[in-house]
């Protein structure tokens, strides 16, 4: 039987509801519905209000070889960020899982990073990776010229990618963490009696049991790094050199604010918007399959 | 075959000691169980051999190599655990197979070792099943099964059977008897349950606060408890302590004034001495017969078969098996009497100590023994 709670009062829900509805209405609902406008309209040269022009928009969209770099481009960031991030975040928490001692200390600490604004962390990476003067500049020194994110395009996309993937480590770190210490200690000794050796018992117990947390963050990660790149993009490259990491965000906001192309940009925004409502979906059909513990 | 050795294995975390030198020799085939109360090192122990835990000191050898360095894989034991500790997400079959799968063994004659042993265990028709849709009592036998499948050298069981049912226990008792009679293989059998612990064993290793008290075979730590904790510990209800002191007339002064009379104190008048008996050596006795102890029913506890007298002889307790009928309301007086060669006697420091009576029990269960 489903046990309910029911309120008396009928007003008072929707007053306990509303300051929540009132952000969502504000930051989403509303911007979302000026998007959906921009994107199926038109504003006439002159002014003097927008003209309706369907799927306009979004056709000269997808028929626009550039976009469909910026996609692919996208795509790759995204991978790359997420299993370099999910990768490291993972050996961090396997290695603090295995010696228990200052676990406390390594969950904070490993979360900072977490708290940092973006365009923060885009600064201080674009100081490390100064061909001039910054940490990997010292290559320089060696082979000269050999590193310069300002004029190679897969450098500089590389330096975002790090940049990105350190700040999601923390994040992950902590999910992984509790998801390795929320396994039962005997598995893995039983694991130790039958003879298997640490990595095969990660590889064999440890990582199917933690699958669901693994899924979980692999869409969060997806999402995150198709999202949140803005900031360190900004800060970074600016896109370039030569559109070499613009990114679809990225090109929604260049198009929209640089390039004046309202409707385009609005097109784009619903794309990704879509994109990104689609992944939440695969998330919430599929992170529910069963945890196996016992 | 296979002999466990101890020498003065010791184990600390950080600062604080919990095993403090234990020394004990474990035959081949031999079925030992280590008992004590929760927190007594005992599965310490067990682990130290298993390889999950470090030997801070000293060494345990398995055969005749020192495993003090060796990996839990390079030891040839296998062990069941607690909460049995199997692989959720893989059916019976892989469970049982893991170990031959991680050893390599090539695929054919993996399925054929997992057949027979989950046959030996009844669990043939379980194989493609998950651990979750189990009952505990299969759980324990696919625990049992993965042990049982690398024909290991040591069998090592960390209180298997505390997650069953009593009935359950039981069965899995016998079940274990039976397949360490078939197999002999050397096996160590942690418990806290002085029943499984006596039903199991060959010999005892019985251990309190880090130490061994003692080692024996089940009789005998029955019968001549080393210290006042195995006297305590092993026996069901436990025995009777009574906490007083030897006169120079060789009587045993206790309680609120209470006298006991023996032949054994003489020598002893002036310590502080516990005496032990067990309930079962207690009998009801007429009133002014000769070493009758006056006592007062407290209440009586009614087991089918027979019942126990708890009762109150001048403020020191005294539990008698009572095998009579009849109303007993507490406040009635009655008087019990126990055989000289009954009676254990512990010094100030837990140990025993040896008298003429005690030494004529002992030789007279030794007999018996032989002649058994």
């Amino acid at each position: 039987m489903e046990r309910r709670a029911y309120y008396r009062n009928k007003g008072l829900p929707w007053l306990l509801i509303a300051p929540q509805l009132l952000l969502v209405l504000v930051f989403f609902y509303w911007p979302t519905s000026q998007a959906l406008y921009w994107a199926f309209t038109l504003e006439q040269p002159w002014g003097g209000g927008n003209t309706w022009v369907g799927w306009d928009n979004f056709l000269s969209i997808f028929h626009d070889k550039e976009y469909w770099g910026t996609v692919v481009r996208s795509a790759f960031y995204a991978c790359c960020t997420t299993a370099l991030s999910m990768f490291m975040a993972l050996t961090l928490a396997v290695f603090v899982d295995r010696s228990l001692k200052g676990t406390r200390a390594f969950q904070s600490v490993y979360v900072w990073p977490y708290a940092i604004a973006a365009p923060a962390a885009g600064v201080a990476f674009r100081f490390m990776f100064a061909p001039e003067a910054g940490l990997i500049g010292a290559i320089n020194d060696i082979w000269p010229g050999i590193w310069n994110p300002a004029i190679n395009g897969y450098q500089a996309l590389g330096m975002i990618i790090v940049c990105h993937s350190w700040l999601g480590i923390g994040y992950n770190f902590i999910f992984f963490l509790a998801a390795l210490q929320m396994i039962p200690r005997s598995i893995s000794e039983a694991g130790a009696m039958d003879g298997a050796r640490p990595v095969r018992r990660m590889l064999d117990l440890q990582l199917p049991l933690i699958a669901p947390t693994v899924f979980f963050l692999l869409i969060i990660n997806l999402i995150s790094s198709f999202t949140d790149s803005f900031g360190l993009i900004d800060t970074m490259t600016e896109g370039g050199p030569f559109g070499s990491t613009e990114v679809m965000v990225y090109k929604i906001y260049f198009d929209g604010f640089k390039g004046l192309d309202y409707s385009g940009a609005a097109a784009q925004s619903i794309i990704l918007m879509l994109l990104v409502v689609a992944l939440t979906f695969v998330q919430f059909k599929w992170v529910e399959k069963r945890v196996h513990y016992n | 075959m296979t002999t466990i050795t101890f020498k003065s294995v010791k184990k600390r975390y950080q600062k604080t000691p919990v095993v403090h030198g234990v020394d004990a020799q474990i035959q081949s085939g031999e079925f030992v169980v280590i008992l004590g109360p929760s927190g007594c090192g005992k599965s310490t122990l067990l682990r130290m051999i298993a390889g999950l835990e470090e030997i801070s000191d000293g060494e345990i050898l398995i055969g005749d190599t020192v495993v003090n360095k060796l990996e839990p894989r390079e030891r040839g034991c296998a062990m069941v655990f607690q909460n049995y500790a199997l692989y959720p997400h893989m059916t019976v079959r892989k469970n049982i197979g893991y170990a031959l799968k991680v050893a390599g063994v090539p695929k054919l004659e993996r399925e054929d070792r997992v057949m027979k042993v989950a046959q030996s265990v009844s669990l043939e028709t379980y194989l493609d099943r998950l651990p979750g849709q189990l009952s505990g009592g299969q759980r324990q036998r696919v625990a049992m099964a993965r042990a049982m499948v690398r024909e290991p050298k040591v069998f090592l069981f960390d209180e298997p059977f505390s997650n069953l049912d009593a009935k359950l226990r039981v069965a899995m008792r016998s079940e274990v008897r039976r397949l360490h009679r078939d197999l002999g293989v050397t096996s160590v059998f942690v418990t806290h349950d002085q029943t499984e612990a006596m039903t199991l064993a060959d010999r005892l290793i019985i251990m309190n606060a880090g130490r061994v008290e003692q080692i024996g075979r089940p009789s005998d730590v029955y019968h001549n408890p080393a210290s006042r904790f195995v006297a305590d510990f092993i026996g069901s209800p436990a025995m009777n302590l009574i906490e007083g002191q030897f006169d120079a007339k060789g009587a045993f002064n206790h309680g609120k004034g209470g006298r006991l009379s023996t032949e054994s104190g003489l020598a002893l008048a002036g310590r502080k001495i516990t005496l032990g008996v067990r309930p079962e050596a207690v009998r009801r006795a007429q009133a002014g017969s000769n070493g009758a102890v006056a006592a007062v029913v407290d209440y009586v506890e009614e087991l089918g078969a027979s019942r126990l007298i708890y009762a109150d002889a001048d403020g020191s307790r005294l539990i008698a098996v009572d095998n009579g009928t009849g109303h007993l309301p507490s406040g009635t007086k009655l008087h019990f009497t126990f055989s000289e060669q009954d009676v254990h006697l512990f010094g100030e420091d837990g140990r025993r100590i040896e008298t003429h009576a005690s030494a004529a029990r002992m030789a007279a269960h030794a007999n018996k023994t032989i002649n058994a």
